[in-house]
């Protein structure tokens, strides 16, 4: 039997009247009808892994964060080596309220990051990139690479000394490649060093090409959600089929998490303001403790652990084509599982599922405490 | 039968002479077929000496191309000691301490020849030596004095920019004191306290444990091939070499004329010689342990214008602190306050160029330094206020802002129990 937890719109009172004209006021206008109506049955399944369905709803709220400050923080920012770092200043000390703008934007990139990750591993977990949510699974690893992307040009912008060398050492990797791998760090730098036109330029990924991407991507990802509806992972489809309804009950429950993740922002903007550090010095000796944004970390240490050379080859190319590697498998998981695929137990994908999780976490830590 | 004996006798010189000439053409046919010794010095000192292959690691000569041959003369391709260590073949032996000067100086004081290796490096080493009380002690017949081989060694001499080199800046004071803080071997010409005084100093602890070789060392004041205690008339020249600003302040001073006619050493009275303790505003004053106090009495304008600075530039430190005391806190709180920390460090600037004034011995003149700190210091200490006024501000609108995210919170919560509490 199913079971829907629902709202019923109680009409009546005069208010309610009101309202009622301007929405048929404007769905006349707009033509919101069938958008409602999707809205309006759009269901959520009910069981015990229901929990992970906030997490997407939770990105999304947080990448609205990072477009809203991060908008606000472009009426002041000045892309280039002379001017980026005194403006970020700028912001951090005389523009009202900026501070705290500057700070719930970088808070937010990386809770935002965080939530992300999660997200994908309980989506991996719960399979719920079986068919026919293979594209949704792909939309969603391609946001969370174009999120990594963000983070990456985003450190660099206030130009300051960890920022400079971290991006040296980031931008440098991808010289390994054979080939194109000069071509690719000239391209990322903009010329043989990072220097102002790094930074132009990574503004431009920041504000245009990346921003760009998401909406494109995003967009097809968010109707792919609302086209298939959630996913109910294998085991769950025999709880009575409860379900509850979208609007408003599980978009309510949405809120809430939204409110606390909004009074956790406040929190830490407000106790621990992101730190601007010193102004970069292209010329300065590079400082100790270079290290990158905590999500590349665990690439970053396993470069380092790897041995300069590996039987033929360079161990830092290995490292990078093992990576490579890692996250074209990583994008094509709804493919290579056939037993998900056909309902069936997939305890391999499983496995490897906990060992990459175990993998990223451990290597983390590392990173961060060596 | 006497020309028979006459025959015999000349058939064996004949032979005699035979067999001399092949005996001659043998050796001299087995000493060519025998090889050369690439260096005959070692071969046979090393076996006197066991270390002195060791010895000469690193040496800069030996590096240079400059065997023992380079300095001590001689043949080192003789494998026969006698060839080797001919006079003919140039061999000068092993120096008394007396020819060493000139010794050394054969190659060191000949432009020519030293071009050759190193063109930048000094050619009167051995004239200013000559001008030195060493140099001067050993003309007068003084073995015991020090000559280039005492400080700079006889074999394994590294240039002085190497670490294990003798005269390293770290390694010089040792160097001078291996004779001048040894009793027995100064006999009381000299007192033997210099180096335990100077490794008590503000240069011996930015030289040996700061590692700031720009920091002075022995030679840096005495000079080094030249060396000798300064004049009392020129110590301000000396430490002026460095302390640029002080010194030329002290010139303007009244104290500089006074200093000369009463034969003070100038820098020396207040900050002492070789013991030169970091300066404080504790040596300022008319009370011990002011060193003012050792030659002006309370109450003597000179006293009242001791305390006077002591009071300006004591009072601009506090604020000072005062001021980053504030900053600091309001930094650790997270605050954003680095263009206030910059304008604090010109506060600081000010405070060092009062101290740099006081050799002057102006109370005036500190005063317009310590003003214009002071200036600094209340507009730096404002700024700190103000960040933590911020700080606290941010911490209640945190508190407020919590507080209306709860009861939104609470709202949406009781908003999902109205609409899912099941209708009767």
């Amino acid at each position: 039997m199913k079971t829907t937890i629902g709202f019923e719109h109680q009409a009546g009172a005069p208010e309610a009247s009101k309202t009622e004209a301007a929405r048929q006021w404007l769905r006349h206008r707009l033509g919101t009808a069938p958008v409602e109506e999707m809205a309006g049955h759009k269901t959520v399944p009910v069981h015990r892994h229901t929990i992970w369905y906030y997490l997407g709803g939770m990105t999304l709220f947080l990448f609205s964060i990072q477009v809203v400050t991060g908008i606000l923080l472009l009426l002041y920012y000045r892309p280039s080596a002379e001017e980026a770092f005194e403006s970020v200043q700028f912001i951090m000390t005389d523009v009202s309220f900026g501070w705290l703008v500057r700070s719930i934007h970088s808070w937010s990139a990386n809770l935002m990051i965080a939530t992300l990750f999660i997200h994908m591993f309980s989506v991996f977990f719960l399979k719920a990139y079986r068919p026919p949510r293979e594209m949704t699974w792909i939309t969603g690893v391609l946001l969370l690479f174009i999120a990594m992307g963000f983070g990456f040009s985003g450190y660099l912008l206030p130009w300051n000394k960890l920022a400079f060398f971290a991006t040296r050492v980031g931008t440098e990797i991808p010289r390994v490649f054979p080939f194109v791998g000069d071509f690719f760090m000239r391209f990322l730098r903009g010329g043989d060093e990072v220097t102002g036109a790094t930074l132009t330029r990574f503004f431009g990924f920041h504000v245009a090409i990346l921003p760009a991407l998401t909406t494109a991507i995003l967009g097809v990802h968010l109707w792919l959600v609302q086209y298939h509806g959630m996913s109910r992972p294998r085991g769950t489809e025999n709880n009575n089929g409860k379900e509850m309804k979208f609007v408003p009950n599980f978009l309510l429950r949405d809120i809430m998490g939204w409110l606390v993740a909004l009074g956790i922002l406040a929190a830490l903007a407000a106790i621990f303001p992101w730190e601007l550090g010193e102004k970069a010095d292209p010329f300065a000796s590079a400082p100790a403790g270079i290290r990158p944004e905590w999500f590349f970390l665990f690439s970053f240490e396993t470069l380092k652990l790897l041995p300069g050379r590996i039987w033929l080859f360079e161990g830092e190319a290995l490292g990078i084509l093992g990576f490579t590697l890692g996250a074209g498998f990583w994008l094509l998981v709804p493919f290579l599982d056939r037993n998900a695929a056909r309902g069936l137990p997939s305890r391999g994908f499983t496995l490897i599922g906990v060992f990459v999780l175990i993998y990223i976490v451990v290597l983390t830590a590392i990173g961060f405490w060596s | 039968m006497g020309k028979d004996k006459s025959n015999v006798r000349k058939s064996f010189r004949a032979i005699f002479g035979l067999v001399a000439c092949v005996g001659v053409l043998a050796s001299v046919s087995a000493a060519a077929a025998q090889p050369k010794p690439a260096n005959s010095c070692l071969a046979c000192h090393s076996d006197l000496d066991e270390s002195l292959t060791r010895q000469m690691e690193g040496d800069i000569h030996l590096e240079k191309g400059l065997g023992c041959v380079g300095c001590h003369g001689g043949d080192a391709s003789q494998s026969d000691q006698e060839l080797a260590m001919a006079a003919a073949r140039g061999f000068a032996g092993r120096p008394k301490p007396a020819q060493v000067p000139a010794f050394c100086g054969k190659c060191h004081s000949d432009g020519a020849f030293m071009k050759r290796f190193n063109p930048a490096l000094r050619i009167d080493q051995q004239a200013e030596y000559l001008t030195s009380v060493h140099g001067k002690l050993l003309s007068q017949g003084d073995q015991t004095v020090a000559t280039c081989v005492s400080c700079h060694g006889g074999h394994g001499i590294r240039p002085v920019t190497h670490p294990l080199s003798r005269v390293y800046p770290p390694n010089v004071a040792n160097t001078c004191g291996k004779c001048h803080a040894d009793p027995g071997y100064m006999k009381s010409r000299l007192p033997t306290d210099q180096v335990a005084h100077y490794e008590k100093s503000v240069h011996s602890e930015a030289l040996m444990k700061k590692n700031d070789l720009s920091a002075p060392t022995c030679n840096d004041c005495h000079g080094n091939h030249g060396a000798s205690p300064p004049g009392v008339s020129s110590v301000a020249n000396v430490c002026g070499t460095c302390h640029t600003r002080q010194a030329e302040m002290f010139r303007q001073s009244p104290h500089n004329a006074s200093f000369q006619a009463l034969g003070q050493a100038e820098c020396l009275v207040c900050h002492q010689n070789h013991e030169i303790a970091p300066p404080s505003e504790r040596m300022l004053g008319s009370k011990e342990p002011a060193t003012c106090a050792n030659c002006h009495g309370e109450g003597d304008p000179g006293a009242k214008a001791a305390d006077t600075m002591n009071q300006s530039i004591t009072a601009l430190a506090a604020q000072l602190n005062v001021a980053e005391d504030l900053l600091s806190r309001a930094e650790r709180a997270g605050m954003e306050v680095s263009r206030a920390r910059f304008g604090l460090s010109e506060g600081h600037d000010a405070l060092v160029s009062a101290r740099v004034v006081v050799h002057r011995f102006s109370a005036g003149g500190v005063k317009t330094e310590t003003d214009r700190g002071m200036a600094i210091a209340g507009k730096t200490r404002q700024l700190g206020i103000q960040a933590l006024d911020e700080l606290q501000f941010r911490r209640k609108g945190l508190a407020a802002s919590l507080v209306v995210i709860a009861l939104a919170l609470v709202a949406v919560f009781f908003k999902i129990r109205q609409i899912e509490r099941p209708r009767e």
